[in-house]
């Protein structure tokens, strides 16, 4: 059974007026690595600060396992944070950073020493134990900063941008070694980023936040594949976007007419007919078709290469379309296409599989 | 560049080396060559050389008075700490405007003469002076303290000249405290007193250390502020070397507590540098 360990009621947050956060509702469920997305200055931190206690919300009310924790301080919450930071205290050694919070409850001694040894062991810092912070390199540092919360074993443990200030390959390496240590330990995590790949590849479920709202909320392949608004879409991952209006309607067909080709459409939301709509391709549905290649060019885009990305495992291309709109497909080599040569100026055609693409209600930007 | 950085960069350090030498280094030589001279009516100094001044240090008077001064220096470091520590605390945390201004005015006494400040501190504390009538219009007391030429005089006047060497310090120890090691100590469960005496006051050590050096030393070398507020019945340290030298003429004896004095500082120092270890207290101080 999943229960809800978080719960965020129309929480706000205001700071000498300026509005930080705005009626948030949340629900984080026991156990889940749910990740807040978006980019700085959202209000992600400022909603990790509100649920570890260092900020009080200006309105609303937040549960954290069933109990409202207004006007808890942070140290009587059993949440517990790594900072972006670290924050390693540089006058302790690795075992006694680890330690400081069984200490500060005041367990046994004993105690104290086995589990420091567990948890050391799990992030694989056992023979580190002596040495001090600055003594370490990145990962390890960041390694203690987690042991240092979870060896408490909180009911959350929150995690802000804790990756941010590793290389690209060691990052890559913590994410896993995270997810991995998520799962053995069950504790729910709360992880905050930027990185809309970070959050795709290592979350149950992601939080996409926009100047202080919620713009969404869903497993990493629902924002991608599935986008509420342009927002979310524009902000994971690429997208080419197409506006178009309603043509006809026929259960979940949609026609719509893009660049004055017909074309086919598919979603599960009412439109009418009318209604203007953006249409959302992903790089990676678009297809570029040399001329020799195309037979019926009828529900096709002509455009011409602009320029050609190689990337060993794919071919980025920017294509101008007739409306000097420009689109980008991702290119795969497979059995059909194990080429993938373009040449820039040559004249193509663009085109997707209908029913992949991603039809949204109009938005002024 | 590069070249002309290491000329500037051996430049101001011979200035430096050459400063100390000359100001600091040559005047401690001949100190500690005057101390092993002998000392007539007709000369100030003349040979032989002696260690009789040294052996006369050996006298319960002289002890009594390195006892008294260490004492006295010490409980004014205290006062100072006590005083200073919330108060450079308050001060580096302040995220107000008038932080500078408040800064500023901790900076402001230096530059009016310590010896005009401590003349001004007699018309604050003497029987007419400000802080009796104030006390006496408000109804406090009857009839004025004795607030001058007492231990208490001396004390508050250690303690009005030297408390910014103990603030100055601190104040730039504590405002390179990271708050976000704060937050830490608060987000595992530390309670703010825990949180003080396991993350801050270790952290601000060197700050400590340092200001407690800085009016440690001084405290027991300022002759005037005995001499003007605790009349003559106040001898510390400095005002024995200060009489050896100007009023007994005594310069053989004065150079040899000088020299016992340094030495014992020096000693100080080195337990200092030897129980703090890292770099960045050295730095501080």
């Amino acid at each position: 059974m999943t229960t809800n360990i978080i719960e965020l009621h129309d929480v706000s947050k205001s700071i000498h007026d300026h509005v930080i956060l705005h009626d948030l509702n949340l629900e984080v469920r026991n156990g889940e690595f749910l990740t807040l997305l978006g980019p700085s200055g959202c209000g992600k931190t400022t909603l990790l600060r509100l649920i570890s206690g260092f900020e009080n919300p200006t309105t609303g009310k937040i549960f954290i396992n069933g109990k409202n924790v207004d006007g808890l301080p942070p140290h009587k919450r059993h949440v517990h944070t790594v900072f972006q930071s670290y924050a390693l205290f540089p006058h302790m050694t690795v075992f006694e950073n680890v330690a400081f919070g069984l200490r500060c409850r005041k367990l046994p001694k004993a105690e104290i020493a086995t589990r420091v040894a567990e948890v050391l062991k799990i992030v694989k810092l056992e023979k580190f134990a002596q040495r001090k912070p600055d003594q370490l390199s990145g990962g390890q540092q960041q390694r203690v900063a987690v042991a240092r919360a979870v060896v408490n074993r909180p009911l959350v443990l929150l995690l802000d941008e804790p990756l941010s200030s590793l290389d690209y390959r060691l990052r890559k390496t913590m994410q896993i070694e995270l997810k991995q240590l998520q799962r053995k330990l069950g504790i729910t995590f709360i992880f905050v980023t930027h990185d809309q790949e970070e959050a795709l590849s290592m979350s149950d479920r992601v939080v996409v936040m926009h100047e202080g709202g919620i713009e969404q909320v869903g497993t990493p392949r629902q924002v991608y594949e599935q986008p509420q608004n342009l927002t979310v879409a524009n902000f994971i991952g690429e997208a080419n976007i197409f506006d178009s209006e309603i043509l006809s309607i026929e259960g979940k067909q949609l026609g719509v007419n893009i660049l004055g080709k017909p074309r086919n459409a598919k979603s599960s939301r009412s439109f009418e007919l009318g209604q203007k709509v953006h249409i959302l391709v992903r790089p990676e549905d678009l297809r570029v078709w040399k001329q020799v290649d195309v037979d019926d060019s009828k529900d096709m885009l002509p455009g011409t290469v602009e320029e050609v990305i190689y990337k060993g495992t794919t071919v980025d291309l920017m294509v101008r379309l007739s409306n000097n709109q420009i689109v980008a497909a991702t290119e795969f080599f497979d059995e059909d296409d194990d080429k993938l040569e373009y040449a820039i100026g040559e004249p193509v055609f663009a085109t997707w599989v209908p029913g992949w693409e991603v039809v949204l209600p109009h938005e002024t930007l | 560049m590069k070249h002309y950085d290491n000329g500037l960069k051996h430049f101001s350090l011979s200035i430096i080396w050459l400063w100390l030498t000359v100001f600091a280094m040559l005047p401690f030589c001949l100190v500690t060559l005057a101390s092993f001279a002998s000392h007539d009516d007709a000369h100030l100094l003349t040979l032989p050389a002696t260690l009789i001044n040294y052996i006369h240090l050996n006298n319960s008077v002289y002890v009594k008075i390195f006892k008294q001064s260490f004492y006295i220096a010490g409980i004014c470091t205290l006062i100072c700490l006590l005083l200073g520590y919330p108060f450079a605390y308050l001060i580096a945390r302040m995220q107000s405007r008038f932080k500078g201004l408040l800064i500023l005015l901790i900076i402001i006494p230096f530059w009016t003469s310590s010896l005009i400040r401590t003349y001004s501190m007699i018309t604050m504390l003497k029987p007419q002076g400000v802080i009796n009538s104030m006390l006496l219009w408000l109804g406090v007391i009857s009839k004025p303290l004795t607030l001058l030429f007492t231990d208490t005089s001396v004390m508050i006047g250690l303690v009005y000249n030297l408390l910014p060497f103990m603030v100055l310090p601190l104040l730039t120890n504590i405002e390179r405290l990271d708050n976000r090691l704060i937050d830490a100590a608060r987000d595992l469960g530390a309670n703010r007193l825990t949180t003080f005496r396991k993350i801050i006051l270790p952290l601000t050590m060197p700050g400590i250390l340092s200001g407690s050096i800085l009016v440690f030393l001084p405290a027991m070398t300022i002759f005037y502020i005995p001499d003007l507020l605790g009349g003559s019945k106040s001898i510390l340290l400095g005002n024995l070397i200060q009489n050896q030298f100007l009023i007994a003429q005594n310069w053989p004896l004065g150079s040899a507590i000088s020299v016992v004095f340094t030495l014992l500082l020096a000693v100080l120092l080195i337990i200092y540098w030897r129980s703090s270890g890292n770099k960045d207290s050295q730095e501080l101080l």
